[in-house]
């Protein structure tokens, strides 16, 4: 139990880390990507998704269970309309502010108190979402 | 490569490798998939009775997303505690990232996920649905970006 808990705050620091040291919580940095100016972005996606592929794909494989115990999880979403408006949305407000969820947090690590709008009106949308889903 | 990277790229090749790290390690010895905007409602379960957030998908999972997110904040404190690279802030106005940030939180958990657990957590799970959602985000954020002035 205290093992699980520490290895997610590990794995959430790296995470910080990662998004920190490639300056993708400013905002700019995101924009500038989205406007085709710095193809940074992408590599960072391309880096992450280069770790995590071979790990997702092979470990459930390779072993009955995870280390700690407890089930492998796993990313499945239906592909409804529900699912194609909901991104179409965030995508419009990551073009307006060049803010996502995981560095709107992860800017506090670093003082940025800037992100805090950011922050706040993500907590605000995600709570109109709770109270007007069915 | 200058031209692609006007801020060089080993920055974010390596920020991305280490991303990479931590959604892996999760992975590997817990078996959570770690994406990002689920906190954002799992949270709101304690604080609001409004059955949606009460479900036990959110109830179950929200002590372990917000230690997450902690390690988050940590990650990016350890960072600026070893460069001294602190936040720069931004020059977007406060109207701009919080009208932006309400329509990311609602899209995103309408979306059931953001950029790390489409981007990443779906598109390393080969989920067909995730690739959807990428490729309508990304290009519904080109298509904004381009049209909002800088």
């Amino acid at each position: 139990m205290i093992a699980r808990a520490v290895v997610t705050v590990l794995a959430g620091a790296l995470f910080g880390l990662g998004l920190t040291m490639s300056s993708m919580i400013q905002p700019e940095v995101v924009l500038g990507f989205l406007r085709g100016q710095d193809m940074g972005l992408a590599l960072v996606m391309g880096g992450a998704i280069a770790i995590t592929l071979p790990v997702y794909q092979l470990l459930p494989r390779l072993r009955p269970a995870p280390l700690l115990g407890g089930t492998f999880g796993r990313k499945a979403s239906p592909l409804d309309r529900r699912l194609v408006l909901g991104a179409a949305i965030f995508g419009i407000g990551w073009g307006i502010c060049g803010v996502c969820p995981g560095p709107a947090i992860t800017g506090l690590g670093v003082g940025d108190l800037d992100l805090l709008w950011a922050l706040g009106g993500i907590v605000v949308g995600a709570w109109l979402q709770g109270r007007l889903a069915p | 490569m200058g031209a692609l990277f006007p801020h060089g790229w080993v920055h974010f090749l390596a920020g991305g490798l280490v991303i990479g790290l931590g959604v892996s390690l999760l992975f590997a010895l817990t078996g959570r998939v770690g994406g990002l905007s689920t906190v954002y409602t799992s949270s709101w379960s304690w604080f609001s009775a409004l059955p949606y957030f009460q479900q036990d998908r959110f109830v179950r999972e929200r002590g372990w997303r917000l230690l997450y997110s902690v390690g988050l904040v940590l990650g990016a404190a350890a960072w600026w505690l070893a460069t001294g690279e602190g936040g720069q802030g931004t020059g977007l106005s406060p109207g701009r990232l919080v009208v932006g940030g309400v329509l990311v939180g609602f899209g995103a958990r309408l979306g059931n996920g953001c950029t790390s657990g489409h981007g990443i957590c779906g598109l390393a799970s080969l989920d067909r649905p995730s690739l959807v959602a990428v490729l309508t985000f990304m290009g519904a954020a080109f298509v904004t970006a381009w049209l909002v002035p800088a």
